[in-house]
């Protein structure tokens, strides 16, 4: 049972994925989320240490627990193929059903036995679930969510706030 | 918004099922009520949908959670189905919002509920209350742990 009383935001640790370099950005994502797609080409673009934190909300989102898995089964093959399968789900948004991540596996190089199989393990649900846990704990209600720079910013501009800080 | 300490008003509603709840059904137990504007709204289905996914920590804490608000049963079925709901929806629907505004979380002006969090203990008083500010602030579920661990 997980402990899940208020609690600022973790601070980046080796866990977590992190991309760039400059301000650090810990945004939390569900890769479900039209608002969070939307979001992402700009925001994928900032020059921030950026660290993706998993929030799916599968009642919203009903692919949200598979995309996610999706990511962070080819984030076990390479960090660069997390990033990859990010990149990917978020460029296509409309196209999240299980062909189209065999396709975007097929398409990055990885070993598809290994990735089906990773997609769907208890542990790459508990590495999701860590993250999402930590949201709860900080208060998350919607995605996109970011923490930078000491402030809280929610909700489909949060890339415009963060260009700011990337240029700061 | 009621207080703590304060007697929770008993009440008997209709849940999405048309099956009667009433607060003694929740009796030697917590629950939390949760009472939220309206079925399909933006706001509330972000609410309810952040709830669903930590229904089961809740419940393995001994505690309830049950969705109060003046729609119909049939319209909190539709809206259950729609998000994966698995707590219970119940409809203060006739007399309207008559059981909210016993807890103080009925907006007259609105007619709606606002956004409000109840917590009973298992003797039928209130432990914790919270009034969000506004209809688009949502009470993160964190608060409904930091009550149920006070």
């Amino acid at each position: 049972m997980g402990e899940l009383t208020s609690a600022p935001a973790p601070p980046v640790g080796e866990d977590d994925h992190v991309r760039g370099s400059g301000p650090e950005a810990v945004v939390y994502l569900d890769l479900g989320c039209p608002h969070c797609a939307a979001s992402w080409p700009r925001l994928a673009r900032l020059d921030l240490r950026l660290c993706f934190r998993h929030f799916p909300l599968a009642g919203k989102h009903r692919r949200a627990a598979a995309l996610h898995g999706a990511a962070e089964a080819a984030g076990l093959q390479s960090e660069d193929a997390f990033w990859s399968m990010v990149d990917a789900i978020y460029a296509d948004h409309g196209h999240q059903d299980d062909p189209h991540l065999w396709e975007r596996a097929r398409a990055l190089g990885l070993e598809l036995d290994r990735f089906e199989r990773d997609r769907r393990s208890a542990a790459v649900a508990a590495r999701v679930r860590q993250d999402f846990e930590g949201g709860i704990r900080a208060g998350l209600v919607a995605t996109p969510t970011a923490f930078a720079a000491g402030e809280r910013i929610t909700g489909e501009g949060i890339q415009d706030s963060l260009a700011i800080l990337a240029r700061d | 918004m009621i207080e703590p300490g304060s007697p929770a008003p008993d009440f008997t509603l209709r849940d999405q099922d048309l099956e009667k709840v009433s607060l003694g059904n929740f009796a030697g137990r917590r629950v939390v009520l949760c009472f939220y504007p309206g079925d399909f709204s933006p706001v509330c289905s972000d609410q309810l949908s952040i709830y669903q996914e930590v229904l089961e920590e809740v419940r393995a804490r001994g505690a309830e959670l049950v969705g109060i608000s003046v729609d119909s049963p049939f319209v909190h079925r539709a809206f259950r189905e729609q998000l994966g709901l698995e707590m219970p929806l119940l409809s203060d629907f006739h007399p309207k919002g008559r059981v909210s505004g016993a807890y103080g979380a009925y907006r007259s002006d609105r007619g709606f509920d606002n956004r409000s969090l109840v917590l009973v203990g298992p003797d039928g008083t209130v432990e914790w209350s919270y009034a969000s500010p506004s209809d688009r602030e949502i009470p993160g579920a964190n608060l409904i742990f930091d009550a149920l661990e006070r």
